[in-house]
């Protein structure tokens, strides 16, 4: 496990921006039965989704979000050095997106531009790269931002996954300053359960085909997709995070030398509620320090935490507000991070 | 231990009409589907503080061969 600190590094505002096309979970498909989809909306907890319609990617959305924040917090562009775009649905294979981005918010360019590919964890991941770079001293501001289509990459056919995905972006300013003090981060990798959450085909290893772009019953269930969209073993994903998460979770709350109780919000990635309430009775947290907005928004994958945290927690964060973070998916890859927010200033949420 | 290890699954799988008995073949109760399965994951680890692997879980067809793994998995 690699467990790292930080010192005076802090979000100083974020803010989010979904599309204004809004998904009735209940009404989605008239490929299942009405009483089935209602049986498992009801059970993931998820009402409603926003989906990006055609031709809208991640990065218009965070392009939306890092709008809103720089003029909400009268940013001057040129303080703006470090640019970082997580996602895992980026607009081109190559150039990558944060580059078009640094020149869409008409950025300078002395800025460092460059993408991480990560799933659920890539929020905590992202931060805490931008918090090494920013802990060299080298760079003024940073604009971390994190996009999702995901609801694009999942057959509207296979009941697995048909239900659970939702489109959003955001964007964090990330600043030094003293009063941020110490943070601290966990980050892990499991490689060996790479199939659990995958797309088998559209990469290198097995370009786009006629094949793979063609719908198949791929199990006894009769649900139906292609080689090119997402598939999830959601038993052996709760398996996995049964594991690893609350003991991720309680090692990183030990090493800040904090307790349930020294602690403001825990804000987990969004799978669906059933896991998100079980992971907070099995860490004995209090409910109402676990925000939560997937009745909402769906999984939206790494912009999960930033959204919960934008939609739910605009009017809650005066002051010093002490904040555990944890991402963990697709990889699978998982990391938790404790840091502090001070008046962290949180955008309306942006709807294009 | 079985008789606690029944009540569990009862509730789990909110069986309320009838008895279940460790001879059951549990993927074929009616109330059995993908989220009575995570809901099952989640009480066993809970319970006895045992993950099963899918790949395994898939082999295991009776309440009593599932008992008998968590058991297995206690004593090692």
């Amino acid at each position: 496990m690699s467990n790292i600190s930080f010192k005076n590094i802090g979000i100083s505002g974020m803010s989010a921006a979904v599309p204004k096309n809004t998904i009735d979970n209940y009404n989605y498909t008239e490929f299942f039965p009405k009483e089935d989809v209602k049986e498992i909306v009801d059970k993931i907890g998820i009402k409603e989704r926003r989906f990006a319609p055609d031709g809208m990617c991640a990065s218009d959305l965070c392009f939306a979000a890092a709008e809103q924040l720089i003029n909400d917090l009268n940013i001057e562009k040129e303080e703006i050095d470090l640019l970082v775009f997580v996602s895992q649905t980026p607009d081109y294979r190559m150039p990558a997106t944060s580059i078009t981005l640094q020149h869409r918010l008409g950025l300078g360019k002395n800025v460092a531009a460059f993408d991480i590919s990560l799933g659920c964890s890539a929020f905590v991941y992202g931060l805490s790269i931008v918090y090494g770079l920013m802990q060299t001293g080298g760079f003024r501001k940073a604009l971390l931002l994190d996009g999702e289509t995901r609801s694009r990459i999942y057959s509207p056919k296979d009941r697995k996954t048909a239900f659970l995905f939702g489109d959003g972006g955001v964007a964090a300013i990330i600043e030094q300053n003293e009063k941020f003090g110490e943070c601290y981060f966990s980050l892990n990798s499991d490689g060996s359960l790479a199939d659990l959450i995958k797309i088998d085909a559209g990469g290198y290893r097995t370009p786009s085909s006629i094949d793979t772009l063609t719908e198949k019953v791929v199990d006894d269930y009769g649900n139906i997709r292609t080689d090119e969209h997402g598939y999830m073993n959601g038993a052996d994903v709760f398996n996995f995070v049964l594991k690893e998460i609350p003991k991720n979770f309680k090692s990183v709350l030990a090493l800040s030398n904090n307790t349930n109780e020294t602690i403001d919000f825990n804000i987990f990635h969004q799978a669906n509620a059933y896991m998100n309430s079980y992971l907070a009775k099995k860490l004995k947290l209090d409910k109402t320090r676990v925000p939560s907005c997937i009745e909402q928004f769906g999984n939206t994958s790494s912009v999960s935490i930033p959204l919960t945290i934008v939609s739910q927690l605009q009017n809650q964060l005066q002051g010093s507000k002490k904040m555990m973070l944890c991402g963990f998916g697709v990889g699978m890859s998982w990391a938790t991070a404790q840091i502090k927010f001070e008046d962290c200033f949180i955008s309306d949420l942006v709807e294009i | 231990m079985e008789s606690k290890y029944l009540e569990m699954i009862n509730e789990v799988l909110e069986v309320e009409d009838r008895t279940i008995t460790m001879e059951d073949v549990f993927r074929d109760f009616e109330e059995w589907d993908s989220l009575a399965h995570l809901s099952l994951i989640a009480e066993v680890d809970d319970t006895y503080n045992v993950v099963i692997e899918d790949n395994v879980f898939k082999q295991l067809k009776t309440l009593q061969e599932l008992f008998d793994e968590i058991q297995k998995r206690i004593n090692a």
